[in-house]
This record gives C-alpha cells, sequence and structure tokens, in this order.
C-alpha cells in the first residue's frame, strides 16, 4: 500500500520540532528578544501561500474576494518580513564586545 | 515556470536556512550572519514562489504593489522604533502574523483550486482540518497579540481583568471551537467557517485580558508559539515544507521560551494563563507595613558609596525601561570604571516585559555583552560585591522568595542582592511590584533607599562621582 504524503510532511514537522527544540535551547539568553524577532520574521513564510491566492484570478478578474484576502495577506506578511529581519539586524548590531584598548 | 518538485527542493533549502538563522543566535557574534541566512532563506521562499507560478501579467504587478506596500511600512518600523518599545513591536507583529494566516485560509477556503484542494464546497477533509486548524489558532493569535499589544503600550490598563464565571466561559468556547470545526469538516458549510473565526477571535481576546503586565513575557512567548503553529497548520494546507519547518521551529521557540519565563517566576504554565498573580492574599502583608523604619538616602550618599566601593553590580528591571534609563546608567558605569571600580550587570530570566529585554537595551547603551551576566553565572558573586544599585527591578531581589513560604513568590528564583555589603535601590516609592508583596529588602540594615526617578538619580549620582 502507497503511504500518504500526509505522513511524509507530518515527519518533517516532528523532525523540526525536535530540530527547534535543541536549536533554540542553545541560543544564549541575552539574544532573547532577537529570537523573538526573528522567529517573527521568519514565520512570515506564509507570504508564499498569500501569493498563490493573489495571483489565483485570472487576467480578467484580478481582484476576487479570494486575492484581495490574498493581497492583504501578502501587505501583512511583507511588513513583518522587513519589519522582522530590519529590526533584528539593528539590535544585533548593538551586541558588542568590550573594548581591549581600554 | 519551476516544476513541483525543483520548487519543493528550494522550499526544503529555505527552510534550512531558516534553521542555520535561529543556530545563528546561539553567539552575538554568529548571530548576524544568522540573519543574513533567514533573509536569503525569505527571498528564496518568495522567489520560487513566483517562479512557481510562472504567471508575471497584471497580477503580478498588483501583487508587487502589495508587497511594496507592507514593505515599506517594515521598514519604516523597523528603524524608527526606540529600543524600549520592543515588547510591543514584538506583539504587534505576532497579531500580523496570526491575521494573514487567517487571510491565507480564507483565500484558501473560498478558492481552493488555486491551491489543488478541491473544489468550494468539496475541498478535501484533511486540507479542510489543516486549514481550520490554521486558521483558529491564527485568529487567537490575532486577537491575543492585539490585547497584548494595547497593554504594553499603555492604551488598555496592565491589571489583570477577571470576572465571574470566566474559566467556565473559556472552557467552553474552546470546546465549542473544537465541536464547529468537526461539523465544518462533515458538512463544507461555509457559515460554519465564518462562526469559528469569530469565536477564535474571541477566546484570543478572553484568554489575554486576565493576565497582568510582568505576566507579559509568559504572553509573547506563547503567542510567539501560536503564531508558528498556525503558520505550520497553513503550510500543511498549501503542502509546503518552507512553511511547516518554520512553523515548528517557531512553534518551538515560543513554547521554549515560555517554559523559560515561568521557571524564572516558578509559576506553571497554567497558573499563568489562568491569571491573576498575587489577586489572593494581598491584604494580609498591607498591615504591618508602614511601621517599619526605612534608610533613605541622596544621590550624594550613593555616589560617596559607590566611589568607596571596588566592585559594583547593576541590577536592571522593567523600571529602568520606562525611565529610558539605560543611557544615564551607562554613563554612571564609564565614570566608575575610570575610578577603577569592577562593574557587571545581574540580568533575571524575567526583567522586563519579554525575554533578554534587559540585554537590548543595555547593548543600545552601548553595555559590552561580556559585562552582562544571567542569574545563574552571577548570583554567587554578590556576597563578594560592595554594592548592589537595584535600578527598576523589585520583586526579583525579594529574599522573601527564600525565606517565606506562604509568600505567594516563595520559590521564584531570585537575585541574591541581600548578600552584598550595601544596597542602593532606586526607586520611586516604597509601593509593593507586581506581585503585591512587600520587598524585605527595603527594611535592611544596608539597604539605601533613593526615592526617585530612575533616569535622574542616575543622572545625579554620576555629577556627584
Amino acid at each position: 500500500m502507497e503511504i500518504d504524503p500526509f505522513i511524509f510532511r507530518l515527519s518533517i514537522f516532528i523532525l523540526s520540532i525536535f530540530i527547534g527544540y535543541y536549536v533554540v535551547w542553545s541560543v544564549t539568553p541575552s539574544l532573547h528578544t532577537p529570537l523573538m524577532s526573528v522567529t517573527n520574521a521568519i514565520s512570515s513564510v506564509i507570504i508564499v501561500g498569500a501569493i498563490i491566492a493573489g495571483l489565483a484570478g485570472n487576467s480578467d478578474t484580478i481582484f476576487n474576494t479570494s486575492s484581495i484576502f490574498g493581497f492583504l495577506a501578502i501587505s501583512l506578511a511583507a511588513v513583518n518580513i522587513f519589519g522582522g529581519f530590519l529590526v533584528t539586524q539593528r539590535m544585533l548590531a548593538m551586541y558588542k564586545k568590550k573594548k581591549k584598548d581600554k | 515556470m519551476l516544476s513541483a518538485n525543483l520548487s519543493a527542493i528550494f522550499y526544503l533549502i529555505s527552510g534550512v536556512l531558516f534553521i542555520l538563522a535561529l543556530r545563528g543566535l546561539s553567539s552575538p557574534e554568529t548571530s548576524r550572519q544568522g540573519n543574513f541566512f533567514g533573509i536569503l532563506g525569505m527571498a528564496i521562499a518568495v522567489t520560487v514562489t513566483f517562479l512557481s507560478i510562472g504567471n508575471f501579467s497584471t497580477g503580478f504587478v498588483v501583487v508587487l504593489i502589495f508587497f511594496l506596500i507592507g514593505g515599506l511600512i517594515g521598514a519604516f518600523i523597523a528603524y524608527k522604533i526606540p529600543m524600549t518599545a520592543m515588547p510591543e513591536l514584538v506583539a504587534g507583529f505576532h497579531s500580523l502574523v496570526g491575521l494573514s494566516a487567517v487571510f491565507v485560509a480564507i483565500a484558501a477556503f473560498l478558492n481552493p483550486e488555486a491551491f489543488n484542494l478541491g473544489s468550494p464546497g468539496n475541498i478535501k477533509l484533511g486540507s479542510l482540518i489543516e486549514m481550520s486548524i490554521g486558521a483558529a489558532v491564527g485568529a487567537i493569535t490575532f486577537s491575543g497579540s492585539i490585547i497584548a499589544f494595547l497593554k504594553l503600550q499603555g492604551i488598555m490598563s496592565g491589571s489583570p481583568i477577571t470576572f465571574k464565571g470566566q474559566h467556565p466561559l473559556n472552557a467552553l468556547i474552546l470546546i465549542s471551537i473544537i465541536v464547529i470545526t468537526y461539523l465544518l469538516c462533515s458538512t463544507q458549510s461555509s457559515n460554519l467557517f465564518w462562526i469559528l473565526l469569530c469565536i477564535s477571535f474571541l477566546i484570543g481576546f478572553l484568554l489575554i485580558i486576565p493576565i497582568g503586565g510582568a505576566d507579559m513575557p509568559v504572553v509573547i512567548s506563547m503567542l510567539n508559539s501560536y503564531s508558528g503553529w498556525a503558520a505550520a497548520g497553513i503550510g500543511f494546507t498549501l503542502e509546503n515544507t518552507a512553511l511547516i519547518i518554520t512553523g515548528a521551529l517557531v512553534g518551538s521557540s515560543g513554547a521554549i521560551l515560555s517554559y523559560i519565563m515561568c521557571k524564572g517566576m516558578n509559576r506553571s504554565f497554567f497558573n499563568v494563563i489562568l491569571g491573576g498573580f498575587g489577586a489572593t492574599d494581598q491584604s494580609a502583608s498591607e498591615q504591618n507595613k508602614e511601621q517599619r523604619p526605612v534608610k533613605s538616602g541622596n544621590a550624594d550618599d550613593a555616589a560617596f558609596l559607590m566611589k568607596n566601593a571596588s566592585s559594583v553590580i547593576i541590577v536592571p528591571g522593567y523600571g529602568m525601561a520606562v525611565a529610558q534609563a539605560q543611557h544615564a546608567l551607562r554613563e554612571m558605569v564609564d565614570t566608575l570604571k575610570k575610578n577603577d571600580i569592577k562593574v557587571s550587570y545581574a540580568i533575571h530570566p524575567v526583567a522586563g516585559r519579554m525575554p533578554g529585554h534587559m540585554n537590548v537595551l543595555l547593548a543600545e547603551a552601548n553595555v559590552p555583552y561580556d559585562e552582562v551576566f544571567e542569574l545563574e553565572e552571577i548570583n554567587n558573586d554578590f556576597a563578594n560585591a560592595d554594592v548592589a544599585f537595584v535600578i527598576g527591578a523589585n520583586d526579583v531581589t525579594n529574599p522573601v522568595a527564600k525565606t517565606d513560604p506562604q509568600s505567594p513568590i516563595y520559590g521564584m528564583p531570585v537575585l541574591d542582592v541581600e548578600k552584598c555589603k550595601s544596597v542602593l535601590f532606586v526607586k520611586r516609592s516604597l509601593s509593593p511590584g507586581y506581585a503585591g508583596i512587600d520587598n524585605d529588602l527595603f527594611y535592611k540594615e544596608n539597604t539605601l533607599m533613593l526615592f526617585a526617578d530612575a533616569k535622574k538619580m542616575t543622572e545625579d549620582i554620576t555629577k556627584n562621582l
């Protein structure tokens, strides 16, 4: 009998939870705020679904109810992608080591 | 147009890049590279999506326009936001992830053909379940984060809002979510889908209002986790590996942070979620409060104590963030260092309003991160230090947590501030902290209270050094 592709996705999901578990425990506590902002940014990869929804209409009807929700989701996710990565960048740039010559 | 297999490989690559992005955060040196991996992963995912659809007509332009509008807003916020507002920002961003998950779920429900999920009214059962879960969790994340945002921003009172029958009501709504999901899957009715969304918004709102301000670190971490599970739910619907991997990563990341925060307060997760910390026996400690003598001093006394010290440990808390005192603090420390006084910083896990809040603020004020220590690393050093300078922290220094089993914070790990030769406590009044209990530290022989605004006091001390 063939295995349902869902099982493969479930396997990826479960294994990723374990990866996440070990990777996040190794994050240094002083970087927990950047961790939150970067996880925020990467979870906006949901934009992939929004783009599919936005481009689903044919050339005559670009705007139907479904694609409008797609467009809105694209904007929301884009705020997060740019905002999340840039603010993380800004924060990480501030973490400096002690200057030796002091 | 990219083949389905090839794009799946690219999605896998971007998932791996996201793992590397989190991995980079294990130390500040590798963190910037990690963030770059994250950006790369995102760029790959977005590009591959466009290529695999292969539709570059007018629709593509519209998509780009919406993308750029969002991107510009996001970039603008990222550059403008002050570091002290980081908790609000993160809560706000969570709400956006939640809402976009809801929108994608709605779009997929209305137009399942675009996602290969069947036709309207006849969506594949598995996809419909995944979609409902993604939509419900997304909706909870959205409304919950909005409440968290309002509370952090001060638009809504930070004190817990409780009413009679709250828990039974919440339980009832949670059960009805499950029932409606079941009915939705068996009838495919769009009305049920909208009802599901509405009650999910409602429960997100109801779950967060009873939780008070200082428990926000747990709430933000929890919502972080939810936004991940919502993304994962949508990822299953779209059969997209990047989204599934990311959802799992973010979900477990948020869960671990909530766990760390709960442990920092010695409370169970459910205890925090059910709300009302310290609301129980506030009156008991109220009576014998006023009589005890307190030593209070001014900036001059504080400067004198610190000048004669050889090592000083600084304990920052939420009050420092409120007073925006981190830069003034850094200047004071610079002056101390010029006098060859050893200075280090002690950070309690739940100091501030989100995980790592204090570390970011100190980093902003150019404090080198190797002078900043976590509770376990530094707690033994208090006994050897001359002065502890507590600025804007309260409950996390309360020795009652170690001595009084009756206290609501008993068992919570606290900084052993009282072991220092002398303690300087910057605070505006003797009022109790978030837990609603008196801090024994105020009345200790070796404690000098400095009643003033944290920023002003720090500046005054610097002048007197």
